[in-house]
Formats: structure tokens, sequence, C-alpha cells
């Protein structure tokens, strides 16, 4: 399992954000996870709440927003849905043509503040 | 007195710092010429085997390095060290994968100037390894015929985040009745147009295309450092 890593750097980028804001109450903490990411949803949100002992975030709610996954098609010329990440072709014309536009997700992206 | 939460946008990559460490060593690999290339499979699955004949044929025309990821054990080290003298263990403790700075440390006694190849075995894991980054130009992910041929599908992630796919151990493939046609459309479904290799590290199968292979890559990969220095 390696969210709990993934779950300690995530901690260390809060606090580098937070500090570089002139630290901020963090109340939440949006997070966007693709479903290409390599990271299970619930395993991170159970890493979480250990990486945040003994820091200010202890307490911090966490909020995962799954984004999908987007490819370019580049024979239909746009952008398709893939009908899951074992079946990534385009689903339209089913060329192997893959650029993944979104779906590798692994970001902070807010922060839920008390001003 | 309650003041309502307010939303601040960051948009911070958790692993940045991989993410920036792993592009320094890409850039330091492509100026000093050296071809990077690291194998990712389950445990088992013949990483170390077919590595093993690799180095010990790649090395009669060149100078090549071997870095080994595992939790607990150096026996993979001893047995590379026998077909290659630069090898060298990284233990990982508990960790389930190799990270840019591991790679990094582990480095830093070698000259990559004196290198052309540098293979690194990540940490026998179908999932973890797949989120970071160690710089390397070329990524197989590994495939035995006994471990089953829908593999790729229940392992999206790490297929699709390799550049080719290694089917190892062809010579079990009949005993395991592995059905290699189902293999290649899995890999497909999860990694369209992925270039797949069929290998045995016990009959020699597909080694000299494994060898031709990389030497293609390498020529290539200093093709264009010496396009972009120019
Ligand atoms: N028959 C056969 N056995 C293999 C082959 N490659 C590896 N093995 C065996 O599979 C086991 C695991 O191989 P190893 O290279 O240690 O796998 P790793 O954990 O991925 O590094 C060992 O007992 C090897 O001898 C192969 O091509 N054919
Ligand atoms: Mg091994
Ligand atoms: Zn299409």
């Amino acid at each position: 399992m390696h969210e709990l890593s993934i779950a300690v750097s995530m901690v260390e980028r809060i606090i580098e954000e937070s500090e570089g804001r002139g630290g901020l109450q963090v109340e939440a903490v949006h997070l966007r996870l693709g479903v290409l990411s390599g990271v299970d949803k619930d395993a991170l949100a159970f890493s979480y709440e250990i990486a945040c002992e003994g820091t200010f975030l202890v307490g911090s709610r966490l909020v995962i927003e799954t984004v999908p996954l987007l490819i370019y098609c580049d024979i239909c010329k746009m952008e398709h849905a893939p009908e899951s990440i074992q079946q990534m072709d385009c689903p339209q014309c089913h060329s192997p043509s893959q650029k993944i536009i979104r779906g590798r997700e692994l970001e902070v992206a807010a922060l839920e503040i008390t001003a | 007195m309650s003041t309502a939460p307010r939303l601040i946008e960051v948009r911070a990559k958790i692993l940045k710092q991989n993410d920036l460490l792993a592009r320094e060593l890409r850039e330091q690999f492509r100026r000093s010429g050296v071809y990077v290339v690291s194998l990712v499979s389950s445990p088992g699955s013949g990483k170390t085997a077919f590595l093993e004949k690799l180095l010990a044929r790649l090395s009669a025309n060149h100078r090549v390095a071997a870095l080994v990821g595992d939790l607990a054990t150096e026996n993979d080290a001893a047995r590379l060290q026998r077909a290659a003298p630069q090898v060298k263990q990284i233990t990982t403790g508990t960790v389930c994968h190799l990270d840019a700075q591991m790679v990094e440390k582990a480095l830093e006694p070698w000259d990559l100037n004196e290198l052309d190849f540098l293979f690194i075995e990540n940490v026998g894991n179908l999932v973890c390894p797949s989120s970071y980054d160690l710089g390397e130009e070329l990524r197989l992910v590994l495939l035995s015929t006994t471990e089953g041929e829908d593999k790729p599908l229940k392992y999206p992630t790490i297929f699709n985040g390799a550049d080719i796919a290694v089917i190892t151990k062809m010579d079990l493939a009949a005993a395991a009745e592995f059905d290699l046609a189902a293999a290649h459309r899995n890999i497909q479904s999860v990694r369209p147009g992925m270039c797949v290799m069929e290998v045995s590290s016990k009959t020699g199968q597909g080694m000299d295309e494994a060898i031709s292979f990389l030497h293609v890559q390498l020529e290539a990969s200093r093709a264009a450092a010496a396009q972009k220095v120019m």
C-alpha cells in the first residue's frame, strides 16, 4: 500500500501551500483523484488521517473528487470518455490512438478555510 | 460567532517533488548518454531472470549497470552481479515502490558518463510503482505466462503507464494453458497500440529481439540528445 506515502507527501504539500499564504486555518482539503492515478480512494482517506497526526491539519476533512477518464482521438479529432480503464480505445472509432487528457490527476485542488 | 468557510484554489500536485527530481534525473541521463530502462511486475514474474540474461548479453559490448529494489533481501543483486559488475541493491524496508530520490541516492557514487545502459528493477508490485516517475526513458511491464492472461485487466493503471509489455516464461505457456491471444487482446485494451515482446529467460526465446530493440533505442536516444545540444 503506497497510499500512506502519498498521504504524507500530500500533508507536506498542504503545509507548504498554507505557509506560503501566511498560515491558513484549514478545515477541509479538496482533492482531485483521477481514475488512472494509481491511488485507491478509501486507502488514501484512511492514510490521510494518520498522516495528519502531529500537524495542524489534524481533524481536517478530506473531500475527494474522482476525475473520470477523457482521451483525445486523433482520428475522430475530438475528446471522448472511454468505456472504462479496462477498455481504453476510442469508444467511437475504436482506433488505438490514445492521448490521455484527464484521469491521471493526483492533486490538491483547493483548501477550505475559516477566514 | 461563525464565519463562513472559504475555498482557496491551490492546484498543488501531490508528487511534485518526485516529478521534479525525476525530470532532473532524465535530463542528467540524456546528458550522460545512458539509456535507462525500468522493470515492473508482480513478484516472481521473472524480472531478475530477464535482467540476468540482458546484462550478460549486453555487457559483452556495452557498459551496463543495474539497480534492484527489494523490500528486504539482497539476493537479486547477488544474482545480477554474476552477469555485470555494477549492481546495487536498494532495500526499501516497508516501502512497496522505488521513488526518484532512492534512485538518485543509489546512483551518487557512479559516474553516469561511464555507462551505456542502466536497468532499474522495481519492487515486485503491480500497484504502487505506477505513481512514481523514476526518470527512466523506458518502462517495461512484465507478465508471466503462469500468472494468467487477465492481469492487464486487473491492473490497468500499471499497464497503461508502461511503454512496453514483456510476456515472460514463454517456455511454460503450454503447460500453464496460457491464452496468448487473449493476453495480447487484454494488453491492447488497457494500453492501445502497446508494443509487446514474448520472451523466455530459460530457452532464450525473444532475447535477440530484445537486445536489438535496446540497441536501436540507445542510438535513437543519443541522436535525439545530440540534436538538442546543437
Ligand atoms: N521456466 C522459466 N522460469 C523462469 C523464467 N523466468 C524466471 N523464472 C523463474 O521464476 C522465478 C522468479 O523469477 P525472478 O526472476 O526471481 O522474478 P522477479 O521476482 O520478477 O525478479 C525463479 O524461480 C525463476 O527461475 C523463464 O523464462 N522460464
Ligand atoms: Mg527480482
Ligand atoms: Zn475515434
